[in-house]
């Protein structure tokens, strides 16, 4: 399991690769160089000036060689200085944003799961019922639906209609990450940031879920329709046993994989939560930080969506490990 | 001495298409979906005809004004006629949906073809392929690579700029969306190609000769129709959705140009006091793409030889 662990951390580094490499020629292909933007608005600049910078930052050699520099810099874990922050990208991103596209990201995936599997199977168990087609019926909704005009419509309910409608005893703070001056203390500090944790965070679980119970259900379908079950049911064990001892056991299994294959729509969708709940965390860092052509942090952002991406991944494949005792990766 | 055939019995028989599209027409949310998407794809076409007012004519009395008689949906942030920008944003986004599905569907079903047919090496690479694509993180990708093209001055882009105007950003997210999106339908066709090739039909068809590419194409890829049907369904969704999310981030299909999708730039910010403006192109978006995965269900059920509901 360890030697497949790393087998698959190291598959990681030629997609590191590519992505950079054809992030970097893109950037390449852009109209004007950092030093453009460095002068910019500087009247006193001369163009001998312009030519010692850009001696001084390597621009004259072509792109493959500053990719080649660039890489083994990044190697080094060096990522070169954010220009909009005036600070190394990576502490930029590490300290700063980081931590809250994940404090977005894995609780979305641990509570989706945890509502999602439960739907499914009760929608299993009460197949063609008025409650299974309503479930149905919403995860079609929540495949269909751009889930971030569903937040920006919540946004719309929650920060301006309800508060107006009850005077302001239902009220959620239209976007940001907290209070700008919470409340010391361990337990008012988090109860601020909950309160707008709680619509991103919402928005994000809408599809996971919808996901994740289709999948539920047809595969817990799939378990209780075979022989095992039947012969459970035959020796008259009761009908809970079967259910949740030898039926749930089996149909969990898939779910795993489910769940990696979900991991890049999760990163993707909270690019899209970030900016409708003005969150500030890496997917909102990358937009703003490519609308500027800050690109150093362009590339240290998409690095880490891509690791952090086949990481999660890796983390299902081995709970898929766990929850399956045939399978042994070797 | 003549004698005649006993008439033969007068059972109608159907064909396996002709079975499936009553089985099609019987599934109701299938029906009410298709009929919804024709009529989305009316108001695309005729756009022009039913439009009350150009969509891109500004009123400058008008910034923000909510729905009214002349103005049915109200009027955007330069007093442009919100629903005729519904109307004209459709054939745009349609476009993309359509064009992203049938390119996806192409080449994944010719890549899904060439890894279930010839197996060993030819599969382990395509297959590896496809996983290394599925995990990359697809929306930063698409966004960022739609954000550099937009601003780049290289020739190519630069001659497209040139010879489409406006419409170049629409060319530029329909190939994004193609090279992101075949991967669902070539593992589909690769799994159905693992279960067909080794029928006795194929073995019939071998050997009576036909290579292998007759196998493939005239053999191999009609039973599979029904699938690929679905899956360029399912696609036309995807796409649709995609573009939305794209040009919601201000990285899709760049104005004047309207689509739904970026009719909700900015929709965040709007919202707050003009509900309405993020409302309905949306709403747009949401039925169309349910209707789009419903009629996908449906054909499912219709094609799937199991099922005979």
């Amino acid at each position: 399991m360890a030697m497949y662990a790393l087998r698959r951390i190291l598959q990681m580094i030629p997609l590191l690769l590519l992505i950079s490499l054809v992030i970097f020629g893109l950037t390449a292909l852009q109209p004007g160089d950092p030093v453009d933007q460095l002068i910019f608005g500087n009247p006193r600049i001369t163009p001998e000036d312009i030519a010692r910078l850009r001696e001084a930052y390597g621009l004259n050699t072509p792109w493959p060689e500053r990719y080649w520099t660039w890489l083994l810099r990044a190697f080094h874990g060096e990522f070169g200085y954010s220009r909009d922050f005036g600070i190394p990208a990576t502490q930029f991103i590490f300290t700063q944003r980081l931590p809250n596209t994940l404090l977005l990201t894995i609780p979305a995936l641990v509570i989706s799961t945890l509502i999602a599997v439960p739907l499914g199977i009760y929608s299993a168990i009460r197949q063609y019922t008025f409650m299974d087609y309503v479930l149905t019926f919403f995860s079609f909704v929540a495949f269909s639906a751009p889930v971030f005009w569903i937040g920006v419509m919540a946004l719309y309910l929650f920060a301006v209609l309800l508060p107006q409608a009850t005077n302001g005893a239902i009220s959620l703070p239209p976007g940001g990450l907290g209070s700008l001056s919470p409340e010391d203390g361990f337990w008012p500090f988090w109860l601020d940031r909950l309160k707008y944790l709680i619509m991103p965070l919402s928005i994000l679980m809408f599809r996971e879920i919808a996901v994740t119970m289709r999948f539920m259900r047809s595969s817990f379908l799939e378990v209780i329709g075979q022989d095992f079950v039947r012969t459970a049911k035959a020796k008259g064990l009761p009908n809970r046993s079967v259910l949740f001892k030898h039926a749930l056991r089996n149909a969990l299994i898939p779910i795993v994989t489910i769940l990696g294959l979900s991991i890049p729509g999760l990163f993707g969708g909270a690019v899209l939560t970030e900016t409708v709940f003005s969150w500030p965390g890496m997917g909102r860092a990358l937009i703003d930080s490519l609308v500027s052509k800050d690109f150093n942090v362009v590339m240290l952002c998409l690095m880490l969506l891509a690791i952090l991406t086949v990481v999660f991944q890796l983390i299902a494949d081995l709970a898929y490990a766990l929850v399956d005792p045939r399978i042994r990766y070797s | 001495m003549t004698t005649t055939a006993p008439a033969p019995p007068a059972v109608k028989s159907y064909s396996a298409l002709q079975m499936s599209m009553r089985r099609l027409v019987r599934h109701k949310a299938a029906m009410i979906s298709l009929a919804f998407i024709v009529l989305v794809l009316l108001t695309a076409i005729f756009a022009p005809l039913i439009a009350p007012h150009d969509p891109n004519a500004q009123d400058l009395g008008g910034f923000f004004a909510p729905p009214s008689a002349s103005y049915p949906l109200g009027q955007d942030e330069l007093g442009r006629d919100l629903l005729s920008r519904i109307f004209y944003g459709g054939r745009i986004s349609l476009v993309v949906g359509f064009s992203v599905a049938i390119i996806s569907v192409l080449v994944g079903t010719l890549v899904g073809l060439m890894a279930g047919y010839f197996g060993g090496l030819t599969d382990s690479a395509i297959s590896r392929f496809i996983e290394f694509m599925l995990s990359l993180p697809t929306l930063p990708l698409q966004l960022t690579i739609s954000g550099l093209f937009a601003a780049s001055d290289a020739p190519f882009i630069a001659n497209l700029r040139q010879n489409l105007g406006s419409s170049a950003s629409v060319v530029i997210i329909i190939t994004i969306f193609s090279v992101f999106g075949w991967m669902g339908t070539a593992r589909l066709v690769r799994g159905e190609v693992l279960r067909l090739k080794n029928l006795e039909y194929v073995d019939a068809a071998r050997a009576l000769g036909a290579n292998n590419n007759r196998v493939m194409w005239r053999h191999l890829a009609p039973n599979m129709l029904g699938i690929i049907v679905v899956s360029a369904t399912i696609d036309i969704a995807g796409a649709i959705l995609g573009e939305a999310a794209l040009s919601f981030l201000g990285f899709g299909i760049q104005p004047p140009v309207s689509t739904w999708g970026n009719m909700l730039s900015n929709a965040q910010e709007v919202v707050l006091s003009y509900p309405w403006l993020p409302f309905y192109p949306g709403l747009m978006i949401l039925f169309t793409v349910l209707a789009f995965n419903f009629l996908g269900d449906g054909l499912r059920d219709a094609f799937d030889p199991k099922g005979r509901r």
